[in-house]
């Protein structure tokens, strides 16, 4: 990962130099190996912050939403799943595609600080991840972990790969693998109603309404939000009952529904860990099932498939728990 | 009976008067008929209309108004478009009194006073200005100057002219921005008129209305020599407990509804610049 | 000092819940916070850091305040609250005890907030004293001892017991209700892990942030500062920090219409929140930037103006753990702090 970091730096010291960015979008180091940020970079001393680790799992992509509104372009490192998010964001018109220049950068799958801690290692100094092994070492030694037990929920079950580029950083080629993506959403399908609804009930209980869900997520990028509009009649900061978070998740999963790209940021941010990630892949995958198989970001053009109608699309009386009738 | 600062009062509007195009007048007393509370002049309460929402108001009547309390209220958001719109007999909910008042027993007393209004601004002004007039031994000459955009956005026109211009020792300004049909005062921007006055800058000075106009006339008091220490004016900010609990109004290290909405210029000075 | 062997918890738990409330974490699908206690629920007392503070036993999230019964213009005002029954709350970490400290100067100075009293006056405390820190931990740049007696009671685990030790009559009280279950001990195994945390706590990174900067004096030049824009520029504007905080105490006041009137309850806010400063006619705060220096000044600065010098900042590290884009209120101290923060 080193040596993709170096060449990381390299080229935005070469675009910030030679004037042809105004601005790199990247992360910053923080204090911890696994504690970076997302962060702007506009001088070549700024970027003795600049780091690209394990960690890097934000998606940088809706930050250009305001950076490729200032003067100058902005150069900005896109992992593969960010970039399904940019294309996304240009063909809606938030992102002036004209004003962005992207690098493309390899991604091997970000780690979970959380999951880390939760395997009861605390004070952790170092990671260095070694094919499948990932070595903490920590105040109380060194201990190896299984990967795919501690990456990012987002990343147990990627098979994205850059849907743009203006160039690219890949030192290292990502090994084919065979996941379903789908899988988590076939077991919530194949519960009973009453059981998918204790767990839905379960796990969105915890919601404490923070918003971070929406406000990292791409697909949600209105500049007043229905839930912060007074004028709505539905703003609220918080449960009046105990049915109103669940309103909350389902709503919003309905409103990016067929231009969510499963970046899955919503589940990374999320303080209580719940998997909203889960609702928004069923709409997907109900979208692939009844109008043909449509991963939004792949491309910043075209139609979608909630947005044109045609004759032979599924009429909603024949819907029925994800089948077709 | 409750008893609980969060927890209102019921209050039934008794009058309505419609001062301007948009500033209404409201009565309020208690279920009783009876005043709900007494409270000081500058200080405010939240007045709520159930299922809509609550707003912290200035109370423009005078505490010697042993009667009633009554608001002026400009249509300008959710609330007060519901307000706006009540009938004489309406119940709404009011708590209070909040914040801290003019010094009219401290620091006013004795001293030529100058009050600076614009639009809306009389509003906690009114207050202030008739428990002057009504402990007018208690105090020196009185100046007021008052402007609004137009003649037909003066608030309490009438009081003013039929009353204020009447009182002994005491001289009213009017001015309104723009030339208008059957207004034969002063026009102009308040902050301009106010340096035209050429007022005495040992006036204790209170100011009210649009932050512009605040910043303007302020400027132009300075240049007369007025002392920051002895201008006075009143803070806006969103608020919802009213008792410095919920954050909202917090500048630095104030809370405009505890520790305002009345400030000396020179604590102003003291806050970051976020008001 | 009392004890209660480890195994033996249960039997504590369900002593207390047979005459009080008993809010203790427990994990619920997959996360643990502060939950009431019922047999078969899974009491985690190892969890260092609740993903929420305690602090919503005695300020909820959301709470109803009263109810409006409108008929033709008249208005009657129903206070919706009941009695409060005593309840205990376990497990509270030192560092989330102090935090209801910072929440009393709030709540209990003139005028009362009876809601939040009332809850308060209800409570007995049980703390836990902490014995494995972590990185995100810095309470003592706050002078808070992580092994120390706080609250009502005190107590203490390791691989064996549960040690106890009452602090107040509150404490002496519940001590005296569960009696039968505690026995004896000397103090030798606390001494000994109250040791082995303390040299823990003194090599931890955060242990010793310089927070000389902060201080009333110095509160316009700190609100100045050009480090505001480059420090928030990756904040999302959500509420997580702020509603994780064992201190922050913003809330909103909202009316909710149901078919038997009018509820007004009250709700956390986030000052972080695009609409916190909104009005009718204009907003004080427009940006995310001045947002986000609000709650930094207001935890460091104003808020100790006002309580002489006490943090609104007890070092739990929460934020430092949930920011999903990892700013926290570390970050803002070494920035703005003083000079021995490098």
């Amino acid at each position: 990962m080193k040596d993709v970091e170096l060449k990381m730096l390299e080229r935005a010291k070469a675009l910030l130099e030679g004037g042809e960015v105004a601005r790199v979008i990247g992360w910053k180091k923080g204090d911890f190996c696994y504690d970076v940020s997302p962060a702007s970079f506009e001088t070549v001393e700024e970027l003795d912050g600049f780091v690209y680790n394990w960690f890097c799992g934000a998606n940088l992509s809706k930050y250009l939403i305001e950076m490729s509104k200032k003067e100058g372009k902005t150069a900005v490192f896109l992992k593969p799943c960010d970039t399904y998010s940019f294309n996304q964001l240009v063909k809606e018109h938030r992102i002036k595609r004209e004003n962005v220049y992207v690098i493309a950068v390899e991604c091997l799958g970000k780690l979970d600080a959380e999951k880390i801690k939760a395997k009861g290692i605390s004070l952790i100094t170092d990671v260095e991840v070694v094919d499948k092994d990932v070595k903490v070492t920590s105040a109380y030694g060194v201990e190896t972990l299984y990967k795919p037990d501690v990456v990012l929920t987002k990343c147990e079950t990627c098979q994205k790969t850059h849907q743009v580029k203006d160039e690219e950083i890949i030192l290292h080629e990502r090994p084919e693998r065979d996941v379903d993506r789908f899988a988590e959403v076939a077991k919530l399908e194949a519960m009973t109603e009453e059981e998918r609804f204790a767990f839905w009930r379960s796990q969105l209980s915890k919601c404490i309404r923070c918003n971070a869900c929406r406000n990292v997520c791409p697909a949600c990028s209105c500049v007043k939000c229905v839930f912060d509009n007074p004028a709505s009649g539905i703003a609220a900061k918080a449960n009046d009952s105990d049915f109103e978070e669940s309103m909350f998740h389902i709503i919003r999963a309905f409103h990016v529904a067929g231009r969510c790209t499963d970046c899955g940021e919503c589940s990374r941010v999320c303080p209580q860990n719940i998997p909203l990630h889960l609702l928004n892949r069923k709409f997907i995958k109900d979208i692939d099932n009844f109008y043909g198989e449509y991963q939004a970001g792949e491309t910043a053009e075209g139609k979608t498939p909630l947005t044109s109608y045609t004759e032979g699309d599924i009429e909603a009386k024949d819907v029925f728990n994800g089948e077709a009738k | 009976m409750i008893n609980e600062t969060l927890i209102p009062k019921v209050g039934v509007v008794t009058d309505i008067r419609k001062d301007t195009p948009d500033v209404k007048t409201f009565r309020v007393v208690g279920t009783d008929g009876k005043k709900l509370f007494q409270h000081m002049p500058g200080q405010c309460a939240m007045v709520s209309i159930p299922g809509v929402g609550e707003c912290m108001f200035s109370i423009t009547s005078s505490p010697t108004n042993e009667e009633y309390m009554e608001f002026s209220i400009k249509k300008c958001g959710c609330v007060t478009e519901v307000i706006h719109s009540l009938e004489v007999g309406a119940q709404v909910t009011v708590r209070g009194p909040y914040g801290k008042n003019f010094p009219v027993e401290e620091d006013f007393k004795g001293k030529d006073l100058l009050f600076i209004a614009g639009g809306i601004g009389l509003a906690p002004l009114r207050s202030v200005i008739n428990y002057v007039r009504h402990y007018r031994e208690n105090y020196g000459k009185v100046v007021i100057v008052y402007g609004a955009r137009s003649k037909d956005d003066l608030v309490d026109i009438e009081e003013i002219q039929t009353e204020w211009v009447n009182e002994p020792n005491t001289e009213v300004y009017l001015t309104i921005d723009r030339p208008q049909e059957g207004w034969d005062g002063h026009v102009g921007f308040v902050p301009a008129y106010v340096k035209e006055l050429g007022l005495n800058p040992n006036m204790t000075a209170v100011l009210c209305g649009p932050p512009i106009m605040i910043k303007f006339t302020l400027a132009g008091l300075l240049e007369l020599g007025f002392d920051k220490s002895r201008v006075y004016t009143t803070l806006e900010l969103r608020m919802k407990c009213g008792v410095g609990k919920c954050g909202r109004c917090n500048v630095g290290d104030k809370f405009v509804c505890k520790d305002g909405p009345v400030f000396r210029m020179t604590e102003l000075d003291e806050l970051p610049d976020e008001y | 000092m009392l004890k209660i062997a480890k195994e033996r918890l249960n039997d504590l738990y369900a002593k207390i819940n047979e005459s009080m409330g008993l809010f203790i974490p427990i994990k619920k699908a997959g996360e643990v916070d502060y939950h009431i206690w019922g047999e078969g629920k899974e009491v985690s007392l190892e969890t260092l850091k609740t993903v929420k503070s305690p602090k919503n036993m005695f300020f909820p999230q959301s709470e109803n305040m009263m109810k409006f019964k409108t008929e033709g213009k008249n208005i009657e005002i129903i206070d919706v609250r009941g009695e409060k029954r005593p309840f205990v709350l376990f497990g509270v970490k030192p560092c989330d005890y102090k935090a209801i400290e910072v929440l009393d100067k709030v709540f209990l100075a003139e005028p009362v907030d009876t809601y939040y009293q009332s809850r308060r006056e209800a409570t007995t405390i049980v703390t836990l004293a902490c014995s494995k820190p972590e990185e995100s931990c810095f309470c003592k740049v706050f002078d808070i001892d992580a092994t120390a007696a706080y609250g009502d009671v005190t107590t203490w685990l390791d691989g064996e017991n549960l040690y106890w030790q009452a602090n107040t009559e509150k404490g002496e009280a519940l001590t005296a209700l569960v009696k039968e279950l505690l026995e004896d001990s000397d103090d030798a195994a606390v001494k000994a892990q109250q040791e082995a945390t303390k040299a823990i706590i003194d090599k931890l990174p955060y242990s010793n942030l310089d927070l000389s900067k902060f201080k009333p004096e110095n509160l316009n030049e700190l609100f100045n500062a050009q480090e505001w824009t480059e420090m928030s520029e990756a904040c999302l504007g959500c509420g997580t920090c702020t509603f994780v905080c064992p201190t922050c105490q913003c809330f909103d006041i909202r009316d909710f219409k149901t078919n038997e009137g009018v509820i007004r309850y009250r709700c956390w806010d986030s000052c972080m929140y695009s609409d916190f400063t909104l009005m009718a006619h204009g907003n004080s705060r427009t940006t995310q930037m001045q947002r986000f220096r609000q709650r930094f000044m207001h935890k460091l600065v104003y808020y100790p103006s006002q309580n002489d010098g006490l943090y609104s900042c007890v070092g739990c590290g929460r934020c430092v753990n949930k920011c999903p884009q990892k700013l926290n209120i570390v970050k803002v101290i070494k920035t703005l702090g003083g000079k021995n923060n490098d």
